[in-house]
Protein backbone atom coordinates (compact mmCIF):
# COMPACT_ATOMS: atom_id res chain seq x y z
CA UNK A 1 0.00 0.00 0.00
CA UNK A 2 1.13 3.80 -0.75
CA UNK A 3 1.91 4.96 2.30
CA UNK A 4 0.68 8.41 0.86
CA UNK A 5 -2.80 6.87 1.06
CA UNK A 6 -2.78 7.68 4.74
CA UNK A 7 -2.14 11.45 4.48
CA UNK A 8 -4.80 13.73 4.91
CA UNK A 9 -3.64 17.36 4.02
CA UNK A 10 -0.18 18.27 2.90
CA UNK A 11 1.09 22.24 2.67
CA UNK A 12 4.35 22.35 0.42
CA UNK A 13 6.48 25.20 1.23
CA UNK A 14 3.01 27.39 2.13
CA UNK A 15 3.08 30.76 3.06
CA UNK A 16 0.23 34.10 3.50
CA UNK A 17 0.68 37.50 3.17
CA UNK A 18 -1.34 40.11 4.29
CA UNK A 19 -0.84 44.15 3.70
CA UNK A 20 2.36 43.37 2.26
CA UNK A 21 3.75 41.56 5.35
CA UNK A 22 4.62 37.95 5.80
CA UNK A 23 2.31 36.11 8.61
CA UNK A 24 3.71 33.10 7.92
CA UNK A 25 6.20 31.80 5.33
CA UNK A 26 7.98 28.31 4.17
CA UNK A 27 5.31 25.68 5.80
CA UNK A 28 5.80 22.50 5.32
CA UNK A 29 3.80 20.07 7.15
CA UNK A 30 1.83 16.88 6.43
CA UNK A 31 -1.06 15.26 8.89
CA UNK A 32 -1.83 11.64 8.32
CA UNK A 33 -4.37 9.28 9.69
CA UNK A 34 -4.38 8.57 13.28
CA UNK A 35 -1.77 10.83 13.78
CA UNK A 36 -1.25 14.03 16.16
CA UNK A 37 0.16 16.59 15.02
CA UNK A 38 0.97 20.06 17.28
CA UNK A 39 2.19 23.92 16.22
CA UNK A 40 3.21 25.58 19.06
CA UNK A 41 5.22 29.25 19.01
CA UNK A 42 4.74 32.26 20.56
CA UNK A 43 2.01 34.82 19.98
CA UNK A 44 2.20 36.24 16.19
CA UNK A 45 4.16 33.47 15.14
CA UNK A 46 1.65 32.25 11.98
CA UNK A 47 -0.20 29.04 14.13
CA UNK A 48 -3.16 29.86 13.32
CA UNK A 49 -2.46 31.31 10.31
CA UNK A 50 -0.96 27.83 9.35
CA UNK A 51 -4.38 26.38 10.44
CA UNK A 52 -6.47 28.64 8.05
CA UNK A 53 -3.90 27.91 5.04
CA UNK A 54 -4.38 24.23 5.68
CA UNK A 55 -8.07 24.31 5.99
CA UNK A 56 -8.05 26.51 2.76
CA UNK A 57 -9.83 29.33 4.97
CA UNK A 58 -7.29 31.94 3.05
CA UNK A 59 -7.00 31.39 -0.86
CA UNK A 60 -4.20 33.46 -2.14
CA UNK A 61 -1.46 31.73 -0.32
CA UNK A 62 2.13 31.15 -1.72
CA UNK A 63 3.01 27.37 -2.44
CA UNK A 64 0.33 24.47 -1.99
CA UNK A 65 -1.91 22.84 -0.37
CA UNK A 66 -3.34 19.32 -0.77
CA UNK A 67 -6.31 18.36 0.86
CA UNK A 68 -7.13 14.34 0.75
CA UNK A 69 -10.37 14.69 2.50
CA UNK A 70 -13.73 16.85 2.87
CA UNK A 71 -14.75 15.12 6.36
CA UNK A 72 -13.09 18.19 8.45
CA UNK A 73 -13.88 19.20 11.76
CA UNK A 74 -12.75 22.56 13.07
CA UNK A 75 -12.29 24.34 16.60
CA UNK A 76 -11.20 27.50 15.51
CA UNK A 77 -9.66 30.12 18.23
CA UNK A 78 -11.50 32.81 18.08
CA UNK A 79 -15.82 33.10 17.75
CA UNK A 80 -18.04 35.44 18.83
CA UNK A 81 -22.07 34.55 18.35
CA UNK A 82 -23.82 37.52 17.17
CA UNK A 83 -26.51 37.89 19.66
CA UNK A 84 -29.07 38.84 17.02
CA UNK A 85 -29.01 35.09 15.87
CA UNK A 86 -31.41 32.86 18.78
CA UNK A 87 -29.35 29.83 18.44
CA UNK A 88 -29.16 26.77 20.85
CA UNK A 89 -26.44 24.28 21.62
CA UNK A 90 -28.51 21.92 19.48
CA UNK A 91 -29.27 23.96 16.87
CA UNK A 92 -24.90 24.99 17.02
CA UNK A 93 -24.36 21.02 16.69
CA UNK A 94 -26.10 20.28 13.30
CA UNK A 95 -24.45 23.62 11.97
CA UNK A 96 -22.55 22.32 8.97
CA UNK A 97 -23.88 18.77 9.07
CA UNK A 98 -27.25 16.74 10.07
CA UNK A 99 -26.72 15.01 13.00
CA UNK A 100 -28.91 11.86 14.10
CA UNK A 101 -29.98 13.01 17.68
CA UNK A 102 -27.73 9.67 19.19
CA UNK A 103 -24.62 11.62 17.95
CA UNK A 104 -25.05 14.76 19.19
CA UNK A 105 -25.57 13.48 22.54
CA UNK A 106 -22.54 11.25 22.19
CA UNK A 107 -20.62 13.92 21.63
CA UNK A 108 -22.44 16.61 24.31
CA UNK A 109 -21.90 13.71 26.35
CA UNK A 110 -17.85 13.22 26.15
CA UNK A 111 -17.54 16.66 26.32
CA UNK A 112 -19.89 16.81 29.40
CA UNK A 113 -22.20 20.00 28.24
CA UNK A 114 -24.73 17.45 27.77
CA UNK A 115 -27.02 19.75 30.13
CA UNK A 116 -26.47 22.53 28.12
CA UNK A 117 -28.25 21.10 24.47
CA UNK A 118 -31.32 23.49 24.91
CA UNK A 119 -28.99 26.49 26.50
CA UNK A 120 -28.78 29.53 23.94
CA UNK A 121 -25.01 29.69 22.73
CA UNK A 122 -25.36 33.66 24.13
CA UNK A 123 -25.76 32.16 27.53
CA UNK A 124 -22.89 29.80 27.85
CA UNK A 125 -19.50 30.62 29.62
CA UNK A 126 -16.18 30.66 28.15
CA UNK A 127 -15.39 27.35 29.32
CA UNK A 128 -18.73 25.64 27.93
CA UNK A 129 -19.01 27.23 25.08
CA UNK A 130 -15.43 25.94 24.17
CA UNK A 131 -16.85 22.13 25.00
CA UNK A 132 -19.61 23.32 23.29
CA UNK A 133 -17.37 23.83 20.08
CA UNK A 134 -15.11 20.33 20.90
CA UNK A 135 -17.85 18.64 20.63
CA UNK A 136 -19.71 19.84 17.69
CA UNK A 137 -16.14 19.50 15.36
CA UNK A 138 -16.05 15.40 16.67
CA UNK A 139 -20.23 14.70 16.05
CA UNK A 140 -19.16 14.51 12.52
CA UNK A 141 -16.73 12.38 13.02
CA UNK A 142 -14.26 13.83 10.54
CA UNK A 143 -11.03 12.49 9.43
CA UNK A 144 -9.50 15.16 9.85
CA UNK A 145 -9.76 17.44 12.78
CA UNK A 146 -7.85 20.93 13.31
CA UNK A 147 -7.99 22.32 16.86
CA UNK A 148 -7.27 26.17 17.65
CA UNK A 149 -6.29 26.05 21.57
CA UNK A 150 -9.50 24.04 21.88
CA UNK A 151 -9.43 23.94 25.68
CA UNK A 152 -9.13 27.96 26.33
CA UNK A 153 -10.41 29.16 29.23
CA UNK A 154 -11.56 25.20 30.52
CA UNK A 155 -10.85 24.60 33.99
CA UNK A 156 -7.93 22.64 35.11
CA UNK A 157 -9.14 19.29 35.43
CA UNK A 158 -11.44 19.93 32.66
CA UNK A 159 -8.70 20.73 30.47
CA UNK A 160 -6.80 17.45 31.30
CA UNK A 161 -9.72 15.89 30.50
CA UNK A 162 -10.47 17.02 27.20
CA UNK A 163 -6.80 16.80 25.96
CA UNK A 164 -7.22 13.06 27.02
CA UNK A 165 -10.50 13.10 24.76
CA UNK A 166 -8.60 14.41 21.96
CA UNK A 167 -5.98 11.90 22.22
CA UNK A 168 -8.69 9.21 22.61
CA UNK A 169 -10.68 10.38 19.67
CA UNK A 170 -7.92 10.44 17.32
CA UNK A 171 -7.15 6.67 18.12
CA UNK A 172 -10.81 5.04 18.30
CA UNK A 173 -11.77 7.69 14.69
CA UNK A 174 -8.04 7.01 13.63
CA UNK A 175 -8.46 10.50 12.28
CA UNK A 176 -5.67 13.04 12.13
CA UNK A 177 -4.92 16.44 14.04
CA UNK A 178 -3.85 19.33 13.89
CA UNK A 179 -3.13 20.72 17.22
CA UNK A 180 -2.28 24.33 18.48
CA UNK A 181 -1.50 24.46 21.84
CA UNK A 182 0.56 26.22 24.26
CA UNK A 183 0.28 23.90 26.53
CA UNK A 184 4.11 22.36 26.09
CA UNK A 185 3.19 19.71 29.11
CA UNK A 186 0.51 18.09 26.65
CA UNK A 187 2.27 18.92 23.40
CA UNK A 188 5.31 16.82 24.23
CA UNK A 189 3.43 14.02 25.98
CA UNK A 190 0.21 13.43 23.18
CA UNK A 191 2.12 14.25 20.47
CA UNK A 192 3.74 12.54 17.15
CA UNK A 193 5.39 15.71 15.65
CA UNK A 194 5.60 18.86 17.32
CA UNK A 195 6.41 21.82 14.77
CA UNK A 196 7.74 25.07 16.34
CA UNK A 197 6.61 28.06 14.13
CA UNK A 198 8.30 31.76 14.50
CA UNK A 199 6.98 33.41 11.57
CA UNK A 200 8.67 30.37 9.88
CA UNK A 201 9.50 27.03 10.78
CA UNK A 202 12.17 27.15 13.39
CA UNK A 203 12.47 23.21 13.98
CA UNK A 204 10.65 20.24 13.56
CA UNK A 205 10.45 16.61 14.56
CA UNK A 206 9.47 14.13 17.71
CA UNK A 207 8.87 15.85 20.82
CA UNK A 208 12.07 14.42 21.93
CA UNK A 209 14.28 15.81 19.15
CA UNK A 210 12.17 19.36 19.34
CA UNK A 211 12.96 19.47 22.98
CA UNK A 212 16.59 19.31 22.54
CA UNK A 213 16.63 21.85 19.51
CA UNK A 214 18.95 25.18 20.49
CA UNK A 215 16.14 27.34 18.49
CA UNK A 216 13.37 25.25 20.50
CA UNK A 217 15.35 26.59 23.32
CA UNK A 218 16.02 30.08 22.77
CA UNK A 219 12.13 30.66 21.83
CA UNK A 220 10.59 28.99 24.82
CA UNK A 221 13.73 28.96 27.80
CA UNK A 222 15.79 26.72 29.41
CA UNK A 223 12.91 25.53 31.78
CA UNK A 224 10.58 24.15 28.67
CA UNK A 225 12.95 21.67 26.97
CA UNK A 226 13.14 20.54 30.61
CA UNK A 227 9.33 19.87 30.36
CA UNK A 228 10.34 16.69 28.41
CA UNK A 229 12.45 15.66 30.33
CA UNK A 230 10.15 15.58 33.85
CA UNK A 231 8.08 13.81 31.87
CA UNK A 232 10.28 10.90 30.51
CA UNK A 233 12.03 10.76 34.01
CA UNK A 234 7.74 10.31 35.53
CA UNK A 235 8.15 7.18 33.11
CA UNK A 236 11.26 5.47 33.98
CA UNK A 237 10.52 4.53 37.02
CA UNK A 238 7.89 3.64 39.43
CA UNK A 239 6.89 3.96 42.69
CA UNK A 240 5.94 1.29 45.28
CA UNK A 241 3.24 1.60 48.19
CA UNK A 242 6.23 1.16 50.11
CA UNK A 243 8.02 4.37 48.83
CA UNK A 244 10.87 2.70 47.13
CA UNK A 245 11.49 3.49 43.51
CA UNK A 246 11.95 0.42 41.21
CA UNK A 247 13.06 0.61 37.88
CA UNK A 248 11.22 -0.47 34.53
CA UNK B 1 -62.70 35.19 -8.17
CA UNK B 2 -59.91 36.91 -9.09
CA UNK B 3 -62.20 39.57 -10.38
CA UNK B 4 -62.44 41.28 -7.42
CA UNK B 5 -59.48 43.90 -6.55
CA UNK B 6 -59.20 43.02 -3.29
CA UNK B 7 -58.75 39.65 -3.17
CA UNK B 8 -55.99 40.02 -5.64
CA UNK B 9 -54.27 41.91 -3.18
CA UNK B 10 -54.59 39.90 -0.61
CA UNK B 11 -53.69 36.83 -2.18
CA UNK B 12 -50.45 38.86 -3.58
CA UNK B 13 -49.57 40.62 -0.17
CA UNK B 14 -50.32 36.72 1.31
CA UNK B 15 -47.84 35.20 -1.33
CA UNK B 16 -45.07 38.20 -0.19
CA UNK B 17 -45.07 37.57 3.35
CA UNK B 18 -44.43 34.11 3.09
CA UNK B 19 -41.34 34.87 1.47
CA UNK B 20 -40.02 37.95 3.27
CA UNK B 21 -40.09 35.52 6.40
CA UNK B 22 -37.19 34.05 6.05
CA UNK B 23 -35.40 36.07 3.35
CA UNK B 24 -36.01 39.04 6.59
CA UNK B 25 -34.46 36.61 9.32
CA UNK B 26 -31.81 36.38 7.30
CA UNK B 27 -31.31 40.64 6.35
CA UNK B 28 -31.56 40.70 10.56
CA UNK B 29 -28.78 38.27 11.09
CA UNK B 30 -26.46 39.36 8.65
CA UNK B 31 -27.43 43.00 9.26
CA UNK B 32 -28.37 43.86 5.65
CA UNK B 33 -31.04 46.04 6.28
CA UNK B 34 -29.31 49.58 4.39
CA UNK B 35 -28.75 46.85 1.64
CA UNK B 36 -31.81 45.51 1.14
CA UNK B 37 -33.17 49.79 1.31
CA UNK B 38 -30.09 50.29 -1.98
CA UNK B 39 -31.66 47.54 -3.83
CA UNK B 40 -34.98 48.84 -3.25
CA UNK B 41 -33.93 52.52 -4.47
CA UNK B 42 -32.02 51.34 -7.31
CA UNK B 43 -36.04 49.58 -8.46
CA UNK B 44 -37.06 52.97 -8.79
CA UNK B 45 -34.98 53.04 -11.94
CA UNK B 46 -35.45 49.48 -12.67
CA UNK B 47 -39.58 50.31 -13.02
CA UNK B 48 -38.63 53.58 -15.79
CA UNK B 49 -36.79 51.41 -17.64
CA UNK B 50 -39.77 48.71 -17.53
CA UNK B 51 -41.86 51.85 -18.88
CA UNK B 52 -39.86 52.92 -21.45
CA UNK B 53 -38.90 49.67 -23.08
CA UNK B 54 -42.00 47.66 -22.33
CA UNK B 55 -40.64 45.43 -20.16
CA UNK B 56 -42.36 43.62 -17.16
CA UNK B 57 -41.67 45.47 -14.34
CA UNK B 58 -40.62 42.69 -12.08
CA UNK B 59 -38.10 41.53 -14.18
CA UNK B 60 -36.75 45.01 -15.25
CA UNK B 61 -36.69 45.61 -11.44
CA UNK B 62 -34.64 42.48 -10.96
CA UNK B 63 -32.14 42.90 -13.65
CA UNK B 64 -31.50 46.35 -12.25
CA UNK B 65 -31.22 45.30 -8.59
CA UNK B 66 -28.91 42.70 -9.40
CA UNK B 67 -26.40 44.81 -11.42
CA UNK B 68 -26.57 46.81 -8.33
CA UNK B 69 -25.74 44.48 -5.91
CA UNK B 70 -22.60 43.17 -8.75
CA UNK B 71 -21.87 46.90 -8.26
CA UNK B 72 -21.91 47.07 -5.08
CA UNK B 73 -19.40 43.87 -4.47
CA UNK B 74 -17.59 45.18 -7.18
CA UNK B 75 -16.77 48.51 -5.54
CA UNK B 76 -16.41 46.97 -1.92
CA UNK B 77 -13.31 44.88 -3.50
CA UNK B 78 -12.09 48.08 -5.56
CA UNK B 79 -12.02 50.83 -3.16
CA UNK B 80 -11.20 52.11 0.06
CA UNK B 81 -14.76 53.85 1.17
CA UNK B 82 -16.86 52.08 3.80
CA UNK B 83 -19.62 49.73 3.35
CA UNK B 84 -22.58 51.97 4.16
CA UNK B 85 -21.53 55.31 2.52
CA UNK B 86 -21.12 52.84 -0.76
CA UNK B 87 -24.80 51.81 0.07
CA UNK B 88 -25.60 55.66 0.20
CA UNK B 89 -24.06 56.30 -3.34
CA UNK B 90 -26.01 53.91 -4.91
CA UNK B 91 -28.90 54.31 -3.35
CA UNK B 92 -29.63 57.38 -3.81
CA UNK B 93 -28.04 58.16 -7.25
CA UNK B 94 -29.72 55.45 -8.54
CA UNK B 95 -33.49 56.50 -6.82
CA UNK B 96 -32.11 60.08 -8.35
CA UNK B 97 -31.58 58.57 -12.04
CA UNK B 98 -34.70 56.69 -11.85
CA UNK B 99 -37.05 60.31 -11.07
CA UNK B 100 -34.86 62.19 -13.75
CA UNK B 101 -35.88 59.24 -16.25
CA UNK B 102 -39.09 59.85 -14.80
CA UNK B 103 -38.83 63.65 -15.99
CA UNK B 104 -38.62 62.54 -19.48
CA UNK B 105 -41.17 60.37 -19.74
CA UNK B 106 -43.63 63.04 -19.41
CA UNK B 107 -46.01 61.30 -22.01
CA UNK B 108 -46.98 58.40 -20.01
CA UNK B 109 -48.84 58.91 -16.84
CA UNK B 110 -47.58 58.10 -14.14
CA UNK B 111 -48.36 57.10 -10.42
CA UNK B 112 -45.71 58.39 -8.43
CA UNK B 113 -47.40 57.35 -5.21
CA UNK B 114 -48.29 53.90 -6.24
CA UNK B 115 -44.64 53.22 -6.81
CA UNK B 116 -43.24 54.56 -3.91
CA UNK B 117 -46.06 53.22 -1.59
CA UNK B 118 -47.42 50.47 -3.21
CA UNK B 119 -51.37 50.28 -4.63
CA UNK B 120 -53.65 47.62 -4.01
CA UNK B 121 -55.92 48.44 -7.65
CA UNK B 122 -52.62 48.01 -9.68
CA UNK B 123 -52.07 44.60 -8.58
CA UNK B 124 -53.00 41.96 -11.86
CA UNK B 125 -53.80 38.73 -12.40
CA UNK B 126 -50.06 38.36 -14.19
CA UNK B 127 -48.88 40.30 -11.02
CA UNK B 128 -50.24 37.32 -9.02
CA UNK B 129 -48.47 34.53 -10.80
CA UNK B 130 -45.47 36.18 -10.91
CA UNK B 131 -45.69 36.46 -6.79
CA UNK B 132 -46.11 33.07 -6.76
CA UNK B 133 -44.25 31.52 -8.84
CA UNK B 134 -41.50 33.73 -8.30
CA UNK B 135 -41.65 33.47 -4.61
CA UNK B 136 -41.93 29.59 -4.97
CA UNK B 137 -38.65 29.51 -6.73
CA UNK B 138 -36.82 31.90 -4.43
CA UNK B 139 -38.11 30.01 -1.37
CA UNK B 140 -36.96 26.45 -3.10
CA UNK B 141 -33.65 27.91 -4.02
CA UNK B 142 -33.35 29.40 -0.27
CA UNK B 143 -34.00 25.79 1.04
CA UNK B 144 -31.29 24.78 -1.26
CA UNK B 145 -28.55 27.24 0.18
CA UNK B 146 -29.75 26.97 3.99
CA UNK B 147 -27.38 25.12 5.44
CA UNK B 148 -24.23 26.93 3.79
CA UNK B 149 -25.71 30.46 4.38
CA UNK B 150 -26.89 29.81 7.75
CA UNK B 151 -23.77 28.36 8.62
CA UNK B 152 -21.79 31.34 7.12
CA UNK B 153 -24.35 33.61 9.36
CA UNK B 154 -23.11 32.00 12.55
CA UNK B 155 -19.42 32.10 11.59
CA UNK B 156 -17.99 32.22 8.04
CA UNK B 157 -14.51 30.65 8.95
CA UNK B 158 -16.07 27.13 10.43
CA UNK B 159 -18.37 27.32 6.86
CA UNK B 160 -15.83 27.59 4.83
CA UNK B 161 -13.39 25.20 6.65
CA UNK B 162 -15.92 22.62 7.01
CA UNK B 163 -16.26 22.83 3.13
CA UNK B 164 -19.98 24.69 2.57
CA UNK B 165 -18.33 27.22 0.24
CA UNK B 166 -20.28 30.40 2.03
CA UNK B 167 -19.20 32.87 -1.01
CA UNK B 168 -21.39 30.98 -3.04
CA UNK B 169 -23.86 30.51 -0.94
CA UNK B 170 -23.57 34.77 -0.17
CA UNK B 171 -24.13 35.55 -3.86
CA UNK B 172 -26.86 33.79 -4.56
CA UNK B 173 -28.71 35.01 -1.19
CA UNK B 174 -28.06 38.70 -3.08
CA UNK B 175 -29.81 37.57 -6.24
CA UNK B 176 -32.45 36.26 -3.87
CA UNK B 177 -32.65 39.59 -2.24
CA UNK B 178 -33.13 41.48 -5.70
CA UNK B 179 -36.15 39.11 -6.85
CA UNK B 180 -38.18 39.15 -3.54
CA UNK B 181 -38.02 43.17 -4.45
CA UNK B 182 -38.78 43.27 -7.94
CA UNK B 183 -41.80 40.53 -7.05
CA UNK B 184 -43.14 42.34 -4.21
CA UNK B 185 -42.40 45.90 -5.48
CA UNK B 186 -46.79 46.79 -6.58
CA UNK B 187 -47.70 45.87 -3.13
CA UNK B 188 -45.45 47.57 -0.53
CA UNK B 189 -44.02 50.34 -2.91
CA UNK B 190 -40.37 50.37 -3.42
CA UNK B 191 -39.72 52.75 -0.38
CA UNK B 192 -41.34 50.29 2.35
CA UNK B 193 -39.87 46.52 1.16
CA UNK B 194 -37.11 46.72 3.40
CA UNK B 195 -39.56 47.40 6.25
CA UNK B 196 -41.72 43.98 5.41
CA UNK B 197 -38.95 42.32 5.50
CA UNK B 198 -37.05 44.01 8.78
CA UNK B 199 -40.38 44.58 10.93
CA UNK B 200 -41.78 40.76 11.06
CA UNK B 201 -38.37 39.57 11.44
CA UNK B 202 -37.77 41.62 13.93
CA UNK B 203 -41.18 40.89 16.38
CA UNK B 204 -40.28 37.49 15.69
CA UNK B 205 -36.75 38.01 17.11
CA UNK B 206 -38.27 38.78 20.35
CA UNK B 207 -40.22 35.79 20.86
CA UNK B 208 -38.01 33.00 19.23
CA UNK B 209 -35.33 31.05 21.15
CA UNK B 210 -33.93 28.60 17.80
CA UNK B 211 -33.51 29.99 14.14
CA UNK B 212 -36.52 27.61 12.99
CA UNK B 213 -39.25 29.45 15.41
CA UNK B 214 -37.52 32.78 14.31
CA UNK B 215 -38.67 31.97 10.48
CA UNK B 216 -41.70 30.91 11.10
CA UNK B 217 -42.76 33.52 13.58
CA UNK B 218 -41.96 36.03 11.05
CA UNK B 219 -43.77 34.01 8.26
CA UNK B 220 -46.82 34.28 10.93
CA UNK B 221 -46.21 38.07 11.72
CA UNK B 222 -45.87 38.86 8.00
CA UNK B 223 -49.18 36.98 6.88
CA UNK B 224 -50.86 39.25 9.69
CA UNK B 225 -49.56 42.16 8.56
CA UNK B 226 -50.72 41.62 5.31
CA UNK B 227 -54.44 40.96 6.51
CA UNK B 228 -54.80 43.33 8.86
CA UNK B 229 -52.63 46.04 6.72
CA UNK B 230 -55.28 45.40 3.64
CA UNK B 231 -58.56 45.49 5.26
CA UNK B 232 -57.32 48.90 7.38
CA UNK B 233 -56.19 49.99 3.71
CA UNK B 234 -59.63 49.08 2.32
CA UNK B 235 -61.46 50.37 5.00
CA UNK B 236 -59.87 53.91 5.42
CA UNK B 237 -58.46 54.22 1.45
CA UNK B 238 -54.90 54.29 2.76
CA UNK B 239 -52.07 53.56 0.47
CA UNK B 240 -51.72 49.52 0.84
CA UNK B 241 -47.80 49.47 1.60
CA UNK B 242 -47.75 51.99 4.50
CA UNK B 243 -51.02 50.28 5.83
CA UNK B 244 -49.29 46.58 6.01
CA UNK B 245 -46.05 48.22 7.47
CA UNK B 246 -47.73 50.10 10.14
CA UNK B 247 -49.94 46.86 10.66
CA UNK B 248 -46.65 44.58 11.46
CA UNK B 249 -45.30 47.70 13.63
CA UNK B 250 -48.03 47.10 15.82
CA UNK B 251 -47.37 43.26 16.01
CA UNK B 252 -43.59 44.46 16.89
CA UNK B 253 -45.08 45.94 19.86
CA UNK B 254 -47.16 43.76 21.06
CA UNK B 255 -43.76 41.34 21.08
CA UNK B 256 -42.08 43.61 23.17
CA UNK B 257 -44.79 43.05 25.70
CA UNK B 258 -43.49 39.47 25.51
CA UNK B 259 -39.86 40.12 26.29
CA UNK B 260 -41.35 42.33 29.32
CA UNK B 261 -43.04 39.79 30.42
CA UNK B 262 -39.76 36.99 30.09
CA UNK B 263 -37.64 39.48 31.61
CA UNK B 264 -39.69 39.52 35.18
CA UNK B 265 -39.81 35.80 34.45
CA UNK B 266 -35.68 35.31 35.17
CA UNK B 267 -36.14 38.11 37.99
Amino acid sequence: MNTNNNILVKLKNAGFRQNNKWLVKGVSLEVKKGKIVTLIGPNGSGKSTTAKIALGIYKTIDGEVEKYTSKIGYVPQKISIDWTLPIRVHDFMVLTENLSDEAINEALSLTGVIHLKNKNLGNLSGGEFQRVLLARAISKKPELLVLDEPVQGVDFTGEIALYELIKKISDTLDCGILLISHDLHTVMSATDHVICLNGHVCCSGTPIDVAKNNEYKALFGEQASQILSRYEHRHDHVHTIEGEIKKN
Amino acid sequence: MLDDFFIRALIAGLGVAIVTGPLGCFVVWRRLSYFGDTLAHSALLGVTLAYTMEFNIAFSVFIISSLIALTLIQLQKRTNLPGDALLGLLAHSSLAIGLVVIGFLSFIRFDIMGLLFGDILAVTVEDLLIIWIGGALILLVLKLIWKPLFASTVNYELAEAEGLNPDRAKAIFTILMAAIIAISIKMVGLLLITGMLIIPAAMARNISDSPIKMVTYSIIGGLLSVIIGLFTSLEFNTSSGPSIIAASLFLFILSLLNIKQSIKLKN
